[in-house]
């Protein structure tokens, strides 16, 4: 029998979707920007990698020569990015809800299995409430990335009024560039968020738009069978 | 009461069963989803092509932009505070070779001794101050993390008289009561506009010298400005000419889309 199991509450859904854009949004106008001095690349042993960015992603994307755009596109989306991740935790936090998305101290462990379980290469996952202990990882790195975003954006923004953020940050230089790693962070983050949630299926999609997931449930025996009693037997 | 507009219903409500549940939730949430997704997607397209602003002493950043980058500043010189100091370093840690981004306004050489800042007060009187008249007030020196709105900083070390002893020594206080300081270079083409609260910052410079020898015409000889609570658009070099104003004064790179402020 088909019945409804609520799952995501309305408030998350809200400030879920509407992240998205405005994620989107930063992190465009964050490359118009970077573009301007654009010098992080992956360097091992004096051998370098990968440039950020190459020119042809440049160019596909229409990057170059917009600094001052990018930045006033930049410092008006903040506004909503802080307040919509400050509605979020708030909610989180009142509602109880964090106790479905905090690790727990089995997590660390168990994630290891849900990964095993998510290769095909092993068949049981661990038991798991509303999210399973990779999701609780995975769910709660990105709230604190996005404090973290928040933090050392302050800190290159404004690093003599919050001398102390950017002081927390170990300096406006190193601030910049834990700035930028926590993006690609996010662009990380999407990619494997995309193809989990491809994997899920409609189900588990649809119940971020419409808060419920539908569940087969065994129909309950209409004669009750009379269940085993754990009082002790009065002698 | 009855309302006349209610239907009569025959017998009880039935209940909805699971399919209908679904479906109803689905249909709402859903059209929810997208009605919010399309006026989210017609809000950013209407930002996206708004229209420049109306050149002004600002230009060049959508109009809605352009609202929003100065109610950013207000907001934030609310909580800014002029106690609030950029951080220093030992002078060993300043960059030699000090980097160089643009010479609008400051090309070739320029002939110092001929030099003479004026200094329009709002009465209308011009003073003429020579270098010699500013070096022999008392030197500041400040080594600290310069900051250019591409992205990049440098640790540099310059050397000059502080803002606001320029002001006391020159007898301008009542310049200062005006909410704006206007610079320009001799050909004026380069300008900027500085709020005087940041000007008055006690680690302002008119400075003269980088790494204690007097500027190169490539850093702005013979006297620049250095304002570390501001990026280095701010910093003009080769000062030709200082006004004091109520209203923004004409500020090169505000006229190209940049934030007026541009504080740090």
């Amino acid at each position: 029998m088909k019945v409804i199991k609520e799952k995501h509450p309305l408030a998350m859904r809200w400030t879920h979707w509407v992240n998205f854009p405005i994620l989107t949004i930063m992190i465009w106008s964050g490359m118009l920007i970077y573009w301007a001095n654009d010098e992080y690349k992956i360097t091992l042993f004096g051998y370098t990698f990968f440039s950020f960015f190459p020119d042809w992603f440049y160019n596909a994307l229409r990057i170059p020569h917009r600094l001052s755009e990018g930045m006033a596109f930049h410092f008006l989306f903040m506004w909503f990015f802080t307040l919509n991740g400050i509605l979020y935790i708030l909610y989180t936090i009142i509602s109880g809800e964090w106790h479905e998305l905090v690790p727990q101290k089995k997590s660390f462990k168990e994630a290891w299995l849900v990964l095993l379980h998510d290769l095909h290469i092993r068949k049981m996952a661990p038991p798991q409430n509303k999210y399973n202990a990779a999701q609780r990882i995975a769910y709660t790195a990105i709230i604190m990335m996005g404090i973290g975003s928040v933090i050392t954006g302050l800190a290159i923004y404004k690093p003599v009024q919050f001398y102390y953020l950017t002081w927390l940050c170990g300096g406006y230089h190193f601030a910049r560039i834990l700035h930028f790693a926590l993006t690609i962070g996010y662009v990380l983050f999407f990619v494997i968020h995309v193809v989990q949630v491809i994997l899920a299926g409609w189900n588990n999609f649809r119940s971020v738009i419409s808060g419920f997931e539908v569940v087969n449930e065994e129909p309950k025996p209409i004669i009750e069978t009379t269940p085993p009693s754990d009082e002790k037997p009065i002698q | 009461m009855k309302n006349p507009f209610s239907k009569k219903h025959k017998g009880p409500k039935k209940p909805l069963t699971v399919e209908q549940k679904i479906s109803r939730r689905n249909f709402i949430s859903f059209g929810t989803f997208i009605v919010a997704g399309s006026v989210a997607y017609g809000g950013w397209k209407w930002l996206y092509n708004s229209p420049e602003e109306a050149r002004t002493v600002t230009a060049g950043a959508r109009a809605p932009l352009r609202r929003a980058l100065n109610k950013t500043e207000l907001a934030f010189r609310r909580v800014f505070s002029n106690n609030n100091l950029v951080k220093t370093y030992p002078k060993e840690m300043a960059a030699k070779n000090v980097r160089h981004n643009s010479d609008i306004g400051s090309e070739g050489k320029i002939n110092v001794n001929a030099w003479k800042l004026q200094v329009k007060k709002h009465t209308g009187e011009v003073l003429q101050i020579s270098l010699d008249d500013i070096k022999a007030l008392p030197k500041t020196d400040i080594v600290y993390d310069f900051k250019c709105v591409e992205g990049w900083d440098q640790i540099s070390h310059w050397g000059g008289v502080k803002f606001s002893d320029f002001i006391s020594h020159f007898k301008l206080d009542a310049e200062t009561q005006l909410q704006y300081v206007g610079l320009a270079t001799p050909d004026k083409e380069y300008y900027v506009g500085i709020d005087m609260p940041s000007a008055m910052h006690p680690q302002t410079l008119l400075a003269y010298e980088v790494n204690e020898k007097p500027l190169p015409p490539n850093h702005g000889a013979p006297l620049r400005l250095i304002i570390p609570v501001k990026y280095g658009i701010k910093n003009l070099k080769r000062i030709g000419s200082m006004s004091f104003s109520d209203n923004r004064p004409p500020d090169y790179w505000a006229e190209q889309g940049y934030d007026y402020y541009s504080g740090l």
